[in-house]
């Protein structure tokens, strides 16, 4: 995982001052010369197979998550029209979908919703919308905080350094679920009159903040790992003795030898981020009706379980290809960025 | 041993009274007046008062926090009956003591919590070594690829998956339900099994994986190796040396766990309609009912805590080269 440092471990010293940036060190005691790590990473990629298909799932997920306003356009339906009520053919005498497969047809794809009768194609697509962009928007909370904190550690030691590991040692074994459901009615009612709606920019906002605040951990000890072995380098004694401020160090000399690790790690917290989402709107304190969310089907499609399965089927199978996609994609990257990891 | 202990429990209830802090000045000084909240729908002026003075909310926060830790160690007497020693207040939502509530409901996620980590632990180290005893072959390729596979899926989406198999369509076990050990061990057992094993599929994949490549590890060690040459089988090297080797970082990881089983205990309680603490937790955050919210918290961390240096204890039996200290 801190590959890029332990590449660097067998150094060749480099100039000073921004030279030593573009890693000179790595490539030319490894066999492929003229690259950077980077592009030595993207070659061992590349020939990886797994890694391929996984990366275009993952990115076809995060396309049509984009692109769900103009697939909705093509396809003529909304996430909110109420359908099944407006026809009387859609629904049953029970409100159940009638035909097979949660009544899949030509003009709705994965059926319609139990009840309420809206189309389930675009309520998936719309709720995979809502929870990627809210796990997006918490991934980059918990990369801002882990790096902060993983780099004030790693690179101030001393006191600072002991009181920040034991408070990312407090929180990593904290049952961070039960801390963010509980802390997500504070959040908002910090803001709301308890007779008001909460309005959906401020649930998000909420709901990307607990997540955030409470994730930042793995990436904040990888940062401080990677950090230490930096810390007493040549290049960054040498930006001291020019008299450099810590925090130009920080920004100019660390940070950018730290991407690639923080790169990883944002790839693996993303899927997990979009589970915490999911996670809350699940147990009803996350997204509310109406907005399509993508954790709330599930805890409509398990009363739903014995009449209508096919409606939990549709979110449930991109769920687990989604979150599958994404383990092996990141397996792949750690590999191609660490060989020596290699299973 | 003993000095071990007795630091690592000052150490812990340090740590309580922080989050107890923390968590106390952010539920009851940040959001709206929390004597509405008690006083329900149907709140007149007058009975806001009263409420108000039961609660010892027109005093100030840090009058309020120094009662409730009070009320923790000796007890104390709120809304005009006593309530005693470990008080963590009455609930909002009914008006029943959360510390009996809490305790009443704890049986059952204490056996969610063990079942699932028992099916867990087996299934997963069970499936890692054979893997690794027969690295490369189709069996490690197929465990290791169906662990990844299950782990993809979530208790929410694969509960009622399960449900409808094994419940609704053959009828082959009941719906899930809680039943005191104590009182029948056996429907205790069958009662839990769909959640225990639909619990243990999330994390049963990280195990395998890791008691793979820990035991693949340990096989490579010298003293494996020399056991090896000396004329060992290799099954009894396999068992004797290199297994207990590879515990070690199994359990650091489990210590972690404990916390995000506890998390896993919510859902499959929410999932499965099954009354612990996980649910008590989650209805009292929709209730807004602040007491009981505050007493999971704080009573799910001192367990935690508590279980992490039991772990740690564990760590130092299993390895003599761990020193306590």
């Amino acid at each position: 995982m801190t590959s890029p440092v332990q590449t660097e471990d067998t150094s060749v010293p480099g100039g000073s001052g921004p030279d030593v940036l573009t890693k000179d060190g790595a490539q030319e005691t490894k066999a492929s010369e003229g690259l950077s790590p980077g592009q030595l990473m993207w070659m061992r990629f590349k020939r990886d197979r797994t890694g391929i298909i996984s990366a275009c799932v993952v990115i076809f997920f995060f396309l049509i998550a984009i692109l769900a306003p103009v697939i909705s356009k093509l396809y003529g339906k909304d996430p909110y029209t109420l359908y099944g009520q407006n026809s009387l053919t859609l629904l049953n005498e029970f409100n159940m979908p009638s035909g097979s497969f949660g009544g899949a047809s030509g003009s709705h794809w994965f059926g319609i919703e139990p009840n309420l009768g809206r189309d389930v194609f675009m309520q998936l697509l719309y709720g995979m919308r809502t929870s990627i962009y809210t796990a997006l928007g918490a991934t980059l909370v918990v990369v801002i905080l882990g790096v902060l904190i993983g780099l004030l550690g790693g690179y101030l030691g001393g006191a600072v350094d002991f009181w920040l590991g034991r408070f990312t040692d407090l929180l990593l074994g904290f049952p961070s679920q039960l801390f963010m459901i509980a802390s997500m009615p504070v959040i908002t009612a910090a803001f709301v009159k308890p007779d008001e709606n909460t309005p959906v920019w401020l649930r998000a906002g909420a709901i990307i903040f607990v997540t955030g605040i409470l994730g930042w951990m793995g990436l904040a000890r990888l940062i401080r790992a990677a950090t230490l072995t930096m810390r007493d380098r040549e290049f960054v004694e040498a930006a001291k003795i020019s008299g450099a401020s810590p925090w130009r160090i920080i920004r100019k000399e660390l940070l950018p030898n730290l991407w690639s690790p923080i790169l990883v790690q944002a790839t693996l917290q993303l899927p997990s981020n979009v589970l915490n989402v999911a996670f809350l709107s699940f147990v009803g304190v996350g997204f509310v009706e109406p907005t399509p969310d993508w954790g709330r089907m599930f805890s409509n499609g398990a009363g739903f379980i014995q009449q209508d399965p096919a409606y939990m089927l549709y979110p449930g199978a991109a769920m687990v290809i989604f979150v599958l996609a994404f383990n092996l994609l990141g397996d792949s990257v750690r590999d191609a960025f660490d060989p020596k990891s290699g299973r | 041993m003993l000095q071990f202990l007795i630091r690592r429990t000052f150490g812990a209830v340090l740590i309580l009274i922080l989050i107890s802090a923390i968590t106390y000045f952010m539920f009851f000084a940040i959001p709206q007046d929390p004597a509405t909240l008690a006083c329900g729908k149907n709140c007149t002026p007058d009975a806001l008062a009263i409420v108000r003075r039961n609660l010892g909310t027109d005093q100030p926060v840090y009058l309020q926090y120094w009662h409730y830790v009070v009320g923790i160690v000796m007890g104390r007497v709120q809304g005009g009956s006593h309530c005693p020693a470990p008080c963590l207040g009455i609930s909002f939502a009914n008006g029943q003591n959360v510390w009996d509530t809490i305790l009443d409901r704890f049986p059952l996620t204490l056996s969610l919590m063990i079942g699932g980590a028992a099916v867990f632990l087996v299934v997963g180290l069970g499936a890692g070594m054979l893997a690794a005893y027969k690295k490369g072959t189709l069996v490690d390729k197929v465990f290791s690829g169906g662990s990844l596979v299950l782990s993809s899926f979530q208790i929410y989406f694969l509960g009622p998956l399960v449900m409808l198999a094994l419940v609704f369509s053959t009828g082959w076990l009941d719906k899930p339900s809680y039943t005191p050990f104590t009182e029948n061990p056996v429907q205790w057992f069958t009662g839990l099994l769909i959640p225990w094993a639909v619990m243990a599929t999330i994390f049963t994949a990280q195990y395998t994986r890791m008691s793979r490549s820990s035991m693949i590890e340990q096989l490579q060690e010298e003293h494996v190796r020399a056991a090896r040459a000396k004329g060992m089988s290799a099954k009894y090297v396999f068992f004797r040396y290199a297994w207990r080797g590879s515990l070690i970082p199994i359990i650091t990881i489990l210590g972690i766990d404990i916390g995000a089983l506890f998390g896993g205990g919510i859902v499959t309680e929410v999932t499965f309609d099954l009354a612990g603490v996980g649910r008590l937790a989650r209805d009292s955050v929709i209730q807004k009912d602040l007491p009981t919210t505050l007493g999971v918290m704080l009573f799910s961390s001192a367990f935690i805590l508590l279980c992490n240096i039991v772990v740690d204890a564990c760590y130092a039996l299993i390895d003599p080269r761990v020193r306590l200290s």
